[in-house]
């Protein structure tokens, strides 16, 4: 029964992509002009026009078209970019490594740190370390990530002098010098995404709270904190899990304005860079990249609520 | 324990409830008591009447929203209520341990039985984690638990509910706890599956020798398994004594009430007695030859089938009683009724037509005949709508019914099911549970419908206020002429209330008829079971029934869905080995009564008394084992009597038993046998139903009369040499009675004298 659900949901996360695929390309058939007209710009002439379609295969019917590219996505030829000539894959290449990085930071310091004080919150509800966590991460959330980007950056780069507030990296640096210089950007991220995780957390674990088998464990003589990691804590793995992957797709795709703010190349200030020059082939890429990478993470959510579930684990 | 000063001791408990918004109401005003080592104190009393509070009280615990508000619950000398928290953190599941009434919801489902069984043990470091197990794996053997080595390694929604009963009980004792608090731990369960929680409760508690408090509303139960009762009402004690005084001699007016609301134990002649002579041509609705389950399987047919090959009719103006253990498929049957489960095969016929299977494409007036009255009123009745609203909505429905004609039908329906009329402006939260159940009653009449579905409508309520609702509906069948078709797994209520009862088992009926016929011999082995698991309100009851039941077989086995065959096959005692579990039952008509049909493959008569069944089934089993037997059993097979009534073959017995049909078991033998008898064929004597012994099945009795031991007296002569050259013989394991045998035969001989 589990593994049919675990393949459904699979099945499910493919035909996603397909859609997703689908409309990402119609985008290019929808949009005004071709890549060969933008390529050429003002130097176009008929000739070179249908000269240049032909090299690209826009002159093959649609389908056509859709099928070259996404064998070509397969295969790993993004094509090339519209704006520069360059390949994509270069152009994405570089960006790819920086946006996993800082992804991968944020993620470490974050989900423990989010589930750490989740818990604590849910340990003494209605005390002051409740109430400080609770209305803190209302406060954050309810501000938006930019403001607290540049109150770090004054605070920590300008007034205290700690950290650079240009997060710009040679490719040489090791890896505590990397870290040291995104600083700002990742302190921003980790606040921003904790604050949701931490709230989830609370009330996954407090909604378990209320479970006769919560109270039988009390009678029992469990001390709470027992109470909270081994009763509590499994049922409620459901909804943080899933909560935790939105914001982890969210960090790869959504840090637009962090990267701007703090000039850092990551993936999705490509993106923007390219609608900017009507890069199509690179929003495409783009484009792709970031659907799988939330398909793909809400799948793992998914599939781990569905292995923390012992009824689906061990059939009767 | 030779102390005897009390284990825990209720002074003057006042127990309060603090709404943010308003001034304290009190729950508990002053209770005391005492309960001293080995006692068993019940606290009984509606809901509302603050026992499972005052119970809490003695591991110091109060549900959220309650406070202490005086007086000691003193557990060992120390008062819970007043003690660091840090010690009563210890001494709970140390020297107090709880049990709750609903044991699936108890268990943490992300956690393995055994894991939350020790855990209490462990943690407060009595035991390492090795001794734990092997003290849990003693417990689940002496709660009789299957297979207690691997039981613990399985998660909780992995065994049944029974066990899971039982198996609390073990996370309880795990500790041996001074006191055990046990709060209405057999009310969720099946009648047949209740007798076996008692019976391991009862033995543990003697075994362990704690003292404990058993909360519960059910009289029958206290009777069981109390040494005193305390009679409580709205946090007060109304009477408080030993069980034999308050069960046989109450003095206070509401012990009498609660007790006048116990319904009676089900037996003949308790129906309305409705027969085949007042029946009009078309019955209201009828279920033909239905065959319906969930999920989807292949070819069309549900993945999992939970009725198959179901006939039912109800006629016009009657009460239709369904019951059934748990999981026998009688609420499917009411959702394949109300089309909410569309029918795999067969047909619904209302008045005669053929109902669309599905609800969707019923017609409006179609759905309007059969209405549905759930078991929970507190999720079927919308909690933002007003009462008005929700009796008012089906009459604009069925009835376009608006403005002032349709409040004064609400008005109106209200009167009808006793509820005041000021109650039209209330939402639902505002009132008790009888009240809502009366709102949900009250939802399915405003349709102005045929047939009223009622799915367990009062198994969530108190004694006294289900006894309430079932006056309400006697008297609704009376004044309005609707046909009940009502489902419980309660056969006094049931019996108490409808003309014909339906008697599901794994999705099969396996017999129906009139209520007096069906609660009267013949039975099909399943209804026997049934009636015979119903608690009585006498001391003593449970120990009777368990050592005298024929059906011991019966007791402690789930119920399982067969595709073949008939599926009470594995829990009934006179099961023809080859035949039952192979070829489905015919329905056999017992010609003495009306519509009295019954699904086995036994004659109607080898299933009238007792010893009836009993005897003809040891008889088919000897004829059989007699082929296989050889030297001297083989011999003592042989010279067994053929003669005897008991022991004709079932085409014979046909014939000669109409007069003794229903009348008391057969003749009895006369003369006791002289010890050495015991290896000698009794020639003479009448055979005894020797199941009646605790640990005899249908297969020993077959041995045994291979052997030729067919009376009790045979039995009740055997010296130690001849009970364990029987053992060498028999060759059987496990059953753990056998000592008792001699005394029981000894009793049972004596008693047919």
């Amino acid at each position: 029964m589990m593994s049919q659900m675990i393949i459904r949901r699979i099945g499910i996360g493919i035909i996603l992509l397909w859609v997703v695929s689908v409309l990402i390309f119609a985008l290019t058939q929808v949009l005004p002009g071709d890549a060969a007209q933008i390529r050429l710009g003002q130097q176009a002439t008929p000739e070179t026009l249908a000269a240049l379609r032909k090299e690209l295969g826009l002159d093959k019917p649609w389908y056509m078209q859709y099928l070259s590219w996404m064998g070509n996505l397969f295969t790993g030829n993004l094509g090339i970019s519209a704006a520069g000539g360059a390949t994509i894959e270069s152009l994405i290449g570089n960006r790819i490594g920086n946006t996993v990085f800082m992804t991968g930071i944020v993620a470490l310091i974050s989900i423990p740190l989010s589930v750490l004080l989740g818990l604590l919150a849910a340990m003494f509800p209605g005390q002051l370390l409740d109430r400080i966590i609770t209305s803190g991460t209302l406060g954050l959330i309810a501000v938006p990530d930019f403001f607290v980007a540049i109150f770090l950056i004054l605070l920590l780069a300008v007034s205290l002098g700690l950290v650079p507030a240009v997060s710009y990296l040679s490719g040489t640096e090791g890896f505590w010098r990397s870290v040291y210089v995104l600083a700002l950007p990742i302190a921003t991220l980790v606040i921003v995404v904790s604050a949701q995780m931490i709230r989830m957390t609370r009330a996954g674990i407090l909604n378990v709270m209320g479970s006769p088998y919560i109270e039988m464990a009390i009678l029992k003589g469990v001390p709470r904190k027992t109470i909270i990691l081994r009763h509590a804590l499994l049922n409620a793995i459901g909804p943080i899990v899933n909560v935790i992957a939105l914001n982890l797709a969210y960090l790869v795709s959504g840090v637009v304005v962090i990267e701007t703010i703090f000039a850092y190349p990551g993936l999705a200030k490509l993106m923007v860079d390219g609608v900017q020059t009507r890069d199509i082939p690179l929003v495409q890429a783009c484009g792709m990249i970031f659907c799988c990478t939330y398909v793909i993470l809400i799948l793992i959510a998914d599939i781990a609520s569905i292995l923390s579930n012992p009824r689906l684990r061990h059939p009767k | 324990m030779a102390d005897t000063s009390p284990i825990f001791q209720c002074k003057d408990l006042k127990i309060e409830a603090r709404p943010w918004d308003a001034s304290p109401i009190p729950i508990v005003k002053g209770v005391t008591f005492d309960v001293k080592p080995g006692e068993v104190v019940a606290l009984i009393g509606e809901s509302g009447s603050g026992k499972t509070t005052i119970s809490l009280a003695s591991l110091g615990y109060t549900k959220p929203g309650l406070h202490f508000s005086g007086g000691e619950a003193v557990l060992l000398g120390k008062d819970m209520i007043t003690i660091d928290p840090e010690e009563r953190r210890a001494r709970r599941g140390e020297h107090v341990a709880y049990l709750a009434q609903s044991a699936a919801a108890t268990f943490n489902p992300a956690l393995k039985i055994n894991e939350q069984v020790t855990e209490s043990a462990v943690l407060h470091g009595h035991m390492s984690q090795e001794q734990a197990n092997k003290r849990a794996r003693e417990l689940y053997e002496a709660l009789e638990l299957p297979d207690p080595d691997r039981i613990g390694g399985r998660y909780p929604h992995q065994v049944s509910g029974g066990q899971l009963q039982r198996l609390m009980a073990a996370m309880a004792l795990v500790e041996k706890p001074s006191l055990l608090v046990l709060d209405e731990p057999t009310t969720a369960l099946d009648v047949t599956t209740q007798i076996e929680v008692l019976k391991a409760f009862k033995k543990v508690i003697e075994e362990e020798g704690s003292a404990a408090i058993y909360v519960t509303h059910d009289l029958a139960v206290v009777a069981q398994i109390a040494d005193h009762i305390v009679v409580l009402y709205g946090g007060e004690v109304m009477e408080q004594g030993p069980v034999e005084q308050i069960i046989n001699n109450p003095s206070h007016s509401y012990t009498k009430r609660l007790m006048s609301a116990v319904r009676p134990t089900p037996s003949a002649g308790m129906g309305e007695g409705a027969t085949g002579e007042h029946r009009r041509e078309v019955p209201a609705l009828e279920v033909k030859h239905v065959t319906a389950g969930y999920g989807k399987g292949s070819d069309g047919k549900p993945a999992v089938t939970v009725l198959r090959d179901v006939n039912v009719s109800v006629e016009r103006g009657h009460v239709v009683g369904v019951i059934g253990e748990s999981g026998c498929g009688k609420s499917t049957l009411a959702r394949v009724m109300a089309g909410l489960l569309p029918a795999s095969e067969g047909e619904v016929l209302l008045d005669g037509d053929a109902l669309k299977p599905a609800l969707a494409d019923r017609a409006r007036n179609e759905l309007q005949l059969v209405q549905f009255v759930f078991q929970m009123a507190d999720t079927a009745l919308n909690p933002r709508q007003t009462i008005g609203e929700i009796i008012g909505r089906p009459l604009t429905f069925y009835h376009n019914m608006t403005g002032r004609a349709r409040r004064e039908r609400v008005l109106e329906i209200l009167r009808l099911v006793e509820l005041p009329v000021e109650f039209e402006g209330r939402f639902p939260a505002e009132m008790s549970g009888g009240q809502k159940q009366r709102v949900n009653l009250a939802r399915g009449l405003a349709a102005n419908p045929e047939v009223l579905l009622c799915d367990e409508v009062t198994s969530a309520l108190d004694t006294i206020v289900g006894a309430n609702v079932i006056k309400l509906l006697e008297r609704l069948r009376r004044e309005t002429g609707v046909s009940f078709v009502f489902i419980s797994h309660d056969l006094s209520t049931v019996a108490s209330f409808a003309d014909e009862i339906v008697v599901l088992y794994a999705g099969r009926v396996v017999e129906k008829g009139p209520v007096d016929q069906v609660l009267s011999p013949p039975f099909h082995p399943y209804t026997r079971l049934l009636i015979a698991s119903v608690p009585e309100m006498r001391v003593g009851w449970l120990e009777d029934t368990m050592q005298t039941r024929e059906a011991m077989a019966g007791i402690s086995r789930g119920v399982t869905i067969t595709k073949v065959g008939c599926p009470f096959f594995d829990r009934c005692p006179v099961a023809i080995e080859g035949t039952c579990e192979k070829i489905d039952p015919p329905a056999r008509v017992d010609e003495h009564g009306h519509n009295h049909v019954i699904e086995c493959h036994r004659q109607i008569d080898e299933l009238g008394a007792p010893g009836a069944a009993q005897s003809a089934a040891a008889s088919a089993k000897k004829a059989k084992v007699a082929k296989k037997a050889n030297g001297g059993s083989a011999a003592a097979a042989k010279a067994a009597p053929a003669k005897k009534p008991a022991a004709r073959k079932p085409a014979e017995a046909k014939k000669a038993a109409p007069a003794a049909k229903r009348a008391a078991p057969a003749k009895r033998a006369t003369a006791a046998k002289k010890p050495a008898a015991a290896k000698k064929p009794a020639a003479k004597a009448t055979p005894d139903d020797l199941q009646q012994i605790s640990g005899v099945g249908p297969k020993i009795a077959g041995q045994l009369k291979t052997m030729g031991i067919t009376t009790f007296e045979q039995i009740a002569a055997w010296k130690k040499a001849d009970m364990d050259s029987f053992n060498e013989q028999l060759k059987f394991k496990g059953r753990i009675e056998r000592e008792q045998w001699v005394p029981q035969a000894k009793k049972l001989a004596k008693a047919k004298k």
